[in-house]
């Protein structure tokens, strides 16, 4: 069974249809891509799933049950993490913090345990620590644990987002464009960081613009053009397709 | 280690800060004592504001009415249904924190100037309530004659005795505070506070946790209410109305709102400073006005905050020079 299925998921801003009927499943344990141009409404499709807008049509089942109208946080809870295109991290707090604070996701107390201190709340903290932690050093930023977060250079603060993602203890990660703004070294790190994602059972949906990347570790491809999905199937198939190379070399001005 | 060392270092602090004020009674005259008494009182509203402010990313320019409202509902139910003042400040404390929450729900949708406008607007419903319902709260005239707390057969009245109770109160609500400034609660706050998005992103609802830090911040402002009936034992509606709610927020924003301990430095700069005024009212106010301005453009994060952060480099780099001295 699929553990994330979109059904005739359809979304305007004004005139501009951004995401039209578009339908698409994941399957668990995969790693699978959101491919197309600028424009094509990649961002706008995490952005529904998550639940930051609202769909004009459509449905969103996770783990057999229709989430599309829940709120956003409520889809963190139940095991829908992701990171933004434009890195949206905590640039007060420390590299270590971004990630603790992720776990409220996942290790939720009443108030009053707060308010009293209760001992749960320190054995919650231990447990939130060792989360990050590994969350960290799956994504290569454990020296950098005490870091104020707004020091990081922005390879490295992409990976913190997806460290913080993780804190969540999500089923799926949805990554915006992980690779963006990343050096090779970086790049490799995260080519490792989403495989290893992938081995601890967790799936993983990227958009990304690397097409190396997305070759290389994706078993399944969705291509979107102008808000409609135009071809899915494994890279070496989509890789041939010729609606999907028309709209990445067809039409040049759309690429600008 | 390290955390665990600056930890003890904070909490030795703040149990020294306390040690020193239990003995003001000592030093301090009547006059001096009503102002530390006074100080105490708005210290605890001021923490909850700070919350609110600093952390949680919101406004209100409503608390005089909640703290009115403490006051109010601790008076009527020790004169009128004769209960232990004990018990009827913190029934006081309980129903602001009951009306944050009511004012809250709806209130908090808003942001900014609508927020503030929404909690101005609640405040005023409230003083205009206490002198309008005046078969319980007396009308303009107020309440007089409200009993005074007492252990056994001590009296607490205006001497020293009273200054003991607020500082209790004072360190329950610093403690209350800092629990909750100090734990996940308080990083999902200031990650609210940071981005609203990202917050609900990673589980935060973000909602909830401004209306539980509003109804916080009533619980701390009623229970200061009840505080100051029972210690003047005589209210009106002219001690809760709008210029406290600014002055309130004056406080927090310059002693400085991202930090509970700085913003109740706030609190006592400016409790001093309009008691010592008090003869020249109308100039406090301009006062005020004009350190609240002169504060946002040179010391936006609070006259405390930005002495703590300059003290901290001073130390840094005299420590630097020296050496590292641990390990
Ligand atoms: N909040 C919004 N308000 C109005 N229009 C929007 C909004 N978000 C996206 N759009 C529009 O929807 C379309 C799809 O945008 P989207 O950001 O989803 O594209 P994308 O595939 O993520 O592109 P990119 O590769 O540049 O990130 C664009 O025309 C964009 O201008
Ligand atoms: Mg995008």
């Amino acid at each position: 069974m699929a553990l994330l299925k979109v059904s005739g998921l359809a979304k305007s801003f004004g005139g501009v249809k951004a995401v039209s009927d578009l339908s698409f499943a994941v399957a668990p344990n995969q790693i699978k891509a959101i491919i197309g141009p600028n424009g094509a409404g990649k961002t706008t499709v995490f952005n529904l799933l998550c639940g930051v807008f609202a769909a004009d049509a459509g449905t969103v089942e996770f783990a057999g049950r229709n989430i599309s109208s829940l709120a956003p946080y409520v889809r963190a809870r139940l095991g829908v993490g992701r990171t933004f295109q434009n890195t949206l991290l905590f640039d007060e707090m420390s590299v270590e913090e971004n990630v603790m604070a992720a776990t409220e996701a996942g290790l939720r107390l009443n108030a009053f345990a707060y308010l009293f201190r209760w001992p749960a709340v320190a054995r919650a903290e231990r447990q939130r620590r060792e989360i990050a932690a590994e969350a960290l050093k799956l994504v290569g930023l454990q020296d950098k644990a005490r870091d104020p977060a707004g020091n990081l250079p922005a390879g490295e603060r992409r990976l913190l987002e997806i460290a913080r993602a993780l804190g969540t203890r999500p089923e799926i990660v949805l990554l915006d464009e992980p690779a963006a703004g990343l050096n090779n070294a970086e790049t490799d790190r995260l080519k490792h960081a989403i495989r290893a994602i992938r081995d601890r059972s967790i799936t993983v949906l990227l958009v990304e613009h690397d097409m190396g990347l997305v070759m290389e570790i994706c078993d399944e491809i969705v291509v979107l053009d102008q808000g409609a999905k135009i071809a899915e199937g494994p890279p070496l198939l989509i890789q041939e397709d010729d609606r999907v190379i028309e709209a990445y070399l067809g039409r040049p001005a759309d690429n600008a | 280690m390290r955390a665990n060392r600056r930890r003890l270092v904070n909490w030795l602090g703040i149990v020294c800060g306390f040690g020193l004020l239990a003995s003001l009674p000592l030093f301090l005259n009547d006059f001096l004592m009503t102002i530390a008494v006074v100080i105490g009182i708005n210290v605890i509203i001021v923490f909850g504001l700070s919350l609110l402010m600093g952390y949680a990313g919101q406004i209100s320019l409503g608390h005089a009415g909640l703290y009115g409202l403490g006051a109010y509902t601790s008076a009527v139910m020790s004169t009128k249904l004769h209960l232990d003042p004990w018990l009827t400040i913190v029934a006081g404390a309980l129903l602001a924190g009951a009306a944050a929450y009511l004012i809250g729900l709806p209130a908090l949708r808003l942001r900014g100037h609508y927020l503030a406008m929404a909690t101005l607007g609640a405040g005023v419903i409230m003083q205009i309530m206490f002198v309008e319902l005046s078969g319980i709260t007396g009308g303009p005239a107020g309440i007089s004659s409200i009993p005074n707390l007492k252990i056994g057969h001590l009296i607490l009245d205006q001497t020293g005795a009273y200054f003991y109770v607020v500082l209790a109160a004072v360190a329950v609500s610093l403690w209350l505070s800092l629990n909750v400034v100090r734990s996940q609660k308080g990083r999902a706050l200031r990650a609210m506070h940071g981005n609203e998005l990202a917050a609900a992103s990673i589980g935060v609802d973000t909602a909830r946790a401004k209306l539980f830090i509003f109804t916080l911040s009533g619980v701390f402002a009623g229970l200061a209410g009840g505080l100051y009936a029972h210690y003047l034992t005589y209210i009106s509606p002219d001690s809760f109305g709008t210029s406290l709610s600014i002055l309130l927020v004056a406080m927090v924003v310059i002693g400085g709102s991202q930090s509970v301990v700085a913003a109740g430095l706030g609190a006592a700069l400016l409790t001093v400073i309009s008691e010592y005024f008090r003869t020249y009212q109308d100039w406090s106010l301009v006062f005020f006005g004009l350190s609240l301005v002169l504060v946002m453009i040179f010391a936006p994060r609070g006259l405390f905050v930005e002495t703590a952060a300059v003290a901290k480099r001073l130390v840094a780099r005299v420590v630097k020079r020296r050496g590292p001295v641990e390990s």
